[in-house]
This record gives structure tokens, C-alpha cells and sequence, in this order.
């Protein structure tokens, strides 16, 4: 009874954006030992929400117009100049109802010493959820395929990378990233390509779903060949858009999110598949992120029905579309687990022990964490250790070798530094009163 | 299952929260018009801190007699706790989850005595991540 009784000081805070991701996320530390047995975790979509680091991105822009013009919007109190994100649409938080969503604001160590600051919270948020690896993403800027104004996808996406392969990569490299294409622009894309393609640390080159271009277009063809020969996945990453013309009568965001973060990949994975692109391109790997996983089960569904009839439209195919999309790579995230048999089919049907990647999406609102995968009733043992790292090691050849802590070690250094800090020890004496029934 | 002793009951707030950690487990203790519940702080849905999220009073459809929305509002007697993890709500009094009931914290009992307030800790291997 006594050593319990010293245990019962501890009073854990209400959750905000303020919050560690070490406690954050503590309890996903836990279901971490699932997989603690497994060789490798990697998480493939995880996200840098960017308006913090904004000031260093706009810092590296290399046109002069541009630059100033963010400069001066930013010295004026704006906080993602250039970035074409609606503010006033910004409901992911669920009005703080998940503060991760707006953040990151907690405290970090001097960057002299423990690294950038977006460093330090990767690091936080991989070791704590046990994972080896993970793959950044921008999040405000999947929306800049759309950015009406002259040459700010060009110039931005520019700048990202640069800050992603000179300032992030070279300082963590369980931190993995990918290339943005300014798809708007296809010889520019070519050029980030050559330039970025090989950086250590960039294990693909990803387009920004959230656009009205034809993937089909022979602008593209060169691009895609280049890709093909670097041996890295193009990847397309969904997202949310509510100025879409038929978006704009659905009136919740999560009508829209449910169906835009879809829908851009439907329509590009139609127009790739019904195109042949596999055809011209057999050794281009293919990831799509972003979507969850019910969509694909229907477009392999629809494809198929129409294509056994008007197969002279789409003459290029050999097979049928969901053969096609059967070779290609998913992620995993956000996971349908509502209705498990029909999850357990979709599973059957993308050949999920081969073809899917773990994805936490970590920081936004509907994040998965690796148990997501590891509680799974319907699948094996080997699934599980394919889809949580070993399918990434192969699309991305990395090397099968654990880099992540023991989460729960994690976890207790942290609880030890917390319970060593001044404010708590003075919090534990106030509490000396706590006492089982009957106890002295 | 040993009782514990979690402090005065004129030390909460009404409404009111506290989560406190004894040993392994985690119980998010609240009070409501006078009433104290517990729970353990643990979402059903993917194991979230629960009880360490945001409290709102529920929100609602305002639907009129001619069957138009009036769009939502904040109810004026339930009150959620909302998991800081994904946001699924729990109505405080019940632990259950605002629209399907199946989704609910484990309750753990509670009681108040001399002035303190009691929780019940639950089996060991009960509770968990």
C-alpha cells in the first residue's frame, strides 16, 4: 500500500496545443509495445504544418518580387503569406476540440544543441509512438496547385524543398522527405527532380492532389520517365478543397473533408489507369496517400464494370484497371475501421500484405497511430510487420535495421524529468494528503 | 481492488475535472451538479487520454416546428468531455458517447465520504492502454 500511496501525487493536465508530443502522445507509447517485437516502422505521411517555419521558407525564395512582397506581409502581422489557405475555412481543430491540430506549441531545447526545432518534435513524436522512420509532408501547401497567382507554386515549392534538404534532412535521418513538384509547371518539376532527386533523405518526389491538371497530359510524359529512371514512387497526396465548384453546396466541413480528400485521387487515379500510364511506365512506382482505403475497393469496382464495355476508350489496357491499381502503393491512413468486414475486403482487394504503407498523418485531427495496424483481428502477423514498415523499406530501399528507443523508456524519462521539475515537486507536496482509507 | 482516497470533495470545481495517475492506471474524476463520476482515461476508440480533453456542452441540431434547421447550438444541460486525440464526445454523466451509445469510458466507481472523495481502482489486467 505504501509504495502505491507515493505513486498517487501525480495529477496529469488537461491536453492543449501547448502540450509535449512525448505526453501527447503517451499513451500510444503503450500500445507501442505491440509492435516492439517488429524490425522496422515507418510511418509514410506524417506533417509539417508550416506556418511557424513560414518566415524560413519565405527566406529562401528566390525571386526577389515574391520575397519582398512575403516579407513585408509578413512584418505586417499575416501569418502564411502567398499560401492560398483559407483562414476563415481552418476547421480541422474542431474548434480546440483536438488541439494538436493547432499547434505545435510546445517548448523545445536551444536549437544550438538539440537541432532545429521541427527536428526536435519529429524525434519527439517517433520515438514516443515507436517509429523508425518518418516521411514529412507539408500540409497548408497541398493547397498551392490551386494558387491563382503568377509563379508562387513555382517559387514556393522551390524554397520548401530547399529548406527541407539543406536545413531538415542533413540534421535527422530517421526524418525522410519528398520532393514537392510545382506540377503546374512541368519543366520545373524536371529541374527539382535532377536537382533534389538524390539528396540523402528524399525517397520520392510527391504531387499535391488538390488541382484541375489532366495527369495524362503528354507535358507530364518526360517527368514521369525521369521519375521512373530516379527507382523513386511518384506519390500523390490528397487533400481538402471547398472551393470546388460542387463542394461549395455541401455545408459541414466534414462533408467536404469526407469526400475532397477522395476525390482529387479518384479522378487522377482514373485518368492514370483509363490512360495506361502503367503501360507506358511499367517500372513507375505509384503511392497514393491520403485517401483512407473505401475509395479504392469502388473505383476497382466501377473501372472494371465499364471498362469490360467500352474497352475501346480505353484501348492501352491489357488487363483490367484494378489490376493495375492492385500493383500500385497506398497508405494507410485515415483507416475506415468502422465496419471491419468490409475493411478486412478492401485489405483482400489492394493486396494490403504487399501493397499498403503505415501512415500516422500525426499532427492532424483524425492521426493514426501504429496500433491502428497491430489491433487488426484479420490480419497476420506478417501483414502487420509488411504493412507497418517492411513494404516502405522495399518502395523506398531502407535499410531493415531498428533505429527507434524502447517507447516506454521514452515515456519514463520524460515522467522523470517531469517529476523533477521544480513546479511539479512543489504540486506533489500539496498533495501529501492523498491516503488510502484507514491509513496513517 | 483497493480504494483511494483522491483528495477533498470541496476541492473540485462544479463543474469540475481532475485526472490523476495511481500507479499504472489513469481516471479522469468529474463533477456535475453536485455529482461526482469517474472514468477510466482511455478512449474506446484508439486508447486516447480522454479525460485529459476539452469539456463543451454538447452541440446540437436546432430543428423548428415547419422542419427547418436553425442551425446548431450548445445545449443547455449536457455537458461532453471530448478526447484530445480524434474528438469523439462522451457525455460526462453517462461516459457514453454522445450519438452511439456502444462507444463509452469505462465507468470506475466513485463515492464520496467525510468529506473526501473515493475512486476504486480497477483489477489489475482491467485496465490498460
Amino acid at each position: 500500500m505504501g509504495d502505491l500511496a507515493q505513486e498517487i501525487v501525480r495529477d496529469l493536465p488537461e491536453i492543449t496545443a501547448a502540450t509535449d508530443t512525448r505526453d501527447y502522445l503517451a499513451h500510444a507509447a503503450r500500445f507501442a509495445q505491440r509492435h516492439e517485437k517488429y524490425e522496422l516502422i515507418v510511418d509514410v505521411d506524417a506533417h509539417l504544418q508550416e506556418a511557424q517555419f513560414w518566415p524560413e521558407i519565405i527566406e529562401l525564395l528566390e525571386n526577389d518580387v515574391l520575397k519582398q512582397t512575403a516579407q513585408t506581409m509578413l512584418k505586417g502581422g499575416m501569418a502564411m503569406p502567398l499560401s492560398n489557405l483559407a483562414p476563415g475555412l481552418n476547421f480541422q481543430s474542431m474548434a480546440g476540440r483536438v488541439p494538436h491540430q493547432s499547434g505545435p506549441r510546445e517548448r523545445t531545447d536551444d536549437p544550438a544543441t538539440a537541432g532545429h526545432r521541427f527536428v526536435q518534435i519529429v524525434r519527439r513524436t517517433m520515438d514516443t509512438m515507436g517509429v523508425d522512420y518518418q516521411v514529412i509532408f507539408p500540409t497548408s501547401m497541398l493547397l498551392l496547385g490551386l494558387n491563382p497567382a503568377d509563379g508562387v507554386e513555382l517559387y514556393l515549392s522551390r524554397a520548401y524543398n530547399r529548406w527541407l534538404c539543406e536545413i531538415i534532412l542533413p540534421q535527422e535521418k530517421r526524418i525522410l522527405g519528398m520532393v514537392y513538384l510545382p506540377f503546374n509547371s512541368p519543366e520545373a518539376c524536371e529541374q527539382l527532380v535532377k536537382e533534389f532527386g538524390g539528396v540523402s533523405g528524399v525517397v520520392g518526389f510527391t504531387v499535391t492532389s488538390v488541382r484541375f491538371a489532366p495527369v495524362h497530359s503528354p507535358s507530364y510524359m518526360r517527368l514521369y520517365s525521369m521519375i521512373e529512371d530516379t527507382g523513386k514512387p511518384l506519390v500523390f497526396h490528397a487533400g481538402p478543397n471547398w472551393n470546388d465548384a460542387s463542394f461549395k453546396t455541401l455545408n459541414r466541413f466534414i462533408s467536404m473533408h469526407s469526400l475532397s480528400f477522395v476525390h482529387y485521387n479518384l479522378i487522377h487515379m482514373t485518368n492514370w489507369v483509363i490512360n495506361a500510364i502503367p503501360e507506358r511506365f511499367p517500372k513507375l512506382k505509384v503511392l497514393w496517400v491520403e485517401s483512407g482505403l473505401a475509395w479504392i475497393p469502388y473505383l476497382m469496382q466501377r473501372l472494371d464494370h465499364e471498362f469490360l464495355m467500352r474497352q475501346n476508350e480505353a484501348p492501352g489496357l491489357k488487363k483490367l484497371p484494378s489490376d493495375y491499381m492492385r500493383e500500385m502503393y497506398f497508405s494507410s491512413q485515415p483507416m475506415e475501421q468502422v465496419h471491419p468486414k468490409a475493411l478486412q475486403v478492401t485489405m483482400e482487394m489492394i493486396n494490403a500484405e504487399s501493397q499498403l504503407l503505415y501512415a500516422s498523418d500525426w499532427p492532424h485531427w483524425d492521426f493514426n497511430p501504429p496500433h491502428t495496424v497491430t489491433t487488426l483481428p484479420f490480419l497476420s502477423d506478417q501483414a502487420k510487420r509488411n504493412i507497418l514498415g517492411l513494404n516502405a523499406a522495399r518502395l523506398f530501399d531502407l535499410p531493415i535495421k531498428r533505429l527507434r528507443p524502447r517507447p516506454e523508456d521514452v515515456v519514463a524519462q520524460r515522467k522523470t524529468d517531469v517529476l523533477d521539475a521544480p513546479a511539479f515537486r512543489e504540486a506533489r507536496e500539496e498533495d501529501a494528503e492523498l491516503r488510502f482509507p484507514g491509513q496513517a | 481492488m483497493p480504494e483511494v482516497n483522491i483528495g477533498k470533495a470541496s476541492s473540485f470545481q462544479d463543474p469540475g475535472r481532475r485526472v490523476v495517475e495511481i500507479g499504472s492506471v489513469q481516471i479522469g474524476v468529474f463533477q456535475l451538479d453536485g455529482k461526482f463520476y469517474a472514468y477510466e482515461n482511455r478512449c474506446p476508440h484508439l486508447g486516447g487520454p480522454a479525460c485529459q480533453g476539452k469539456i463543451l456542452p454538447r452541440v446540437l441540431e436546432a430543428v423548428a416546428e415547419d422542419k427547418k434547421s436553425a442551425g446548431r447550438v450548445f445545449s443547455r444541460d449536457q455537458l461532453n468531455i471530448i478526447c484530445p486525440w480524434h474528438g469523439f464526445e462522451f457525455d460526462i454523466r453517462t461516459g457514453k458517447h454522445v450519438a452511439i451509445s456502444k462507444y463509452r469510458l469505462r465507468p470506475v466507481p466513485i463515492r464520496t465520504g467525510g468529506g473526501d472523495v473515493y475512486v476504486t481502482l480497477p483489477r489489475k489486467g482491467e485496465s490498460g492502454p
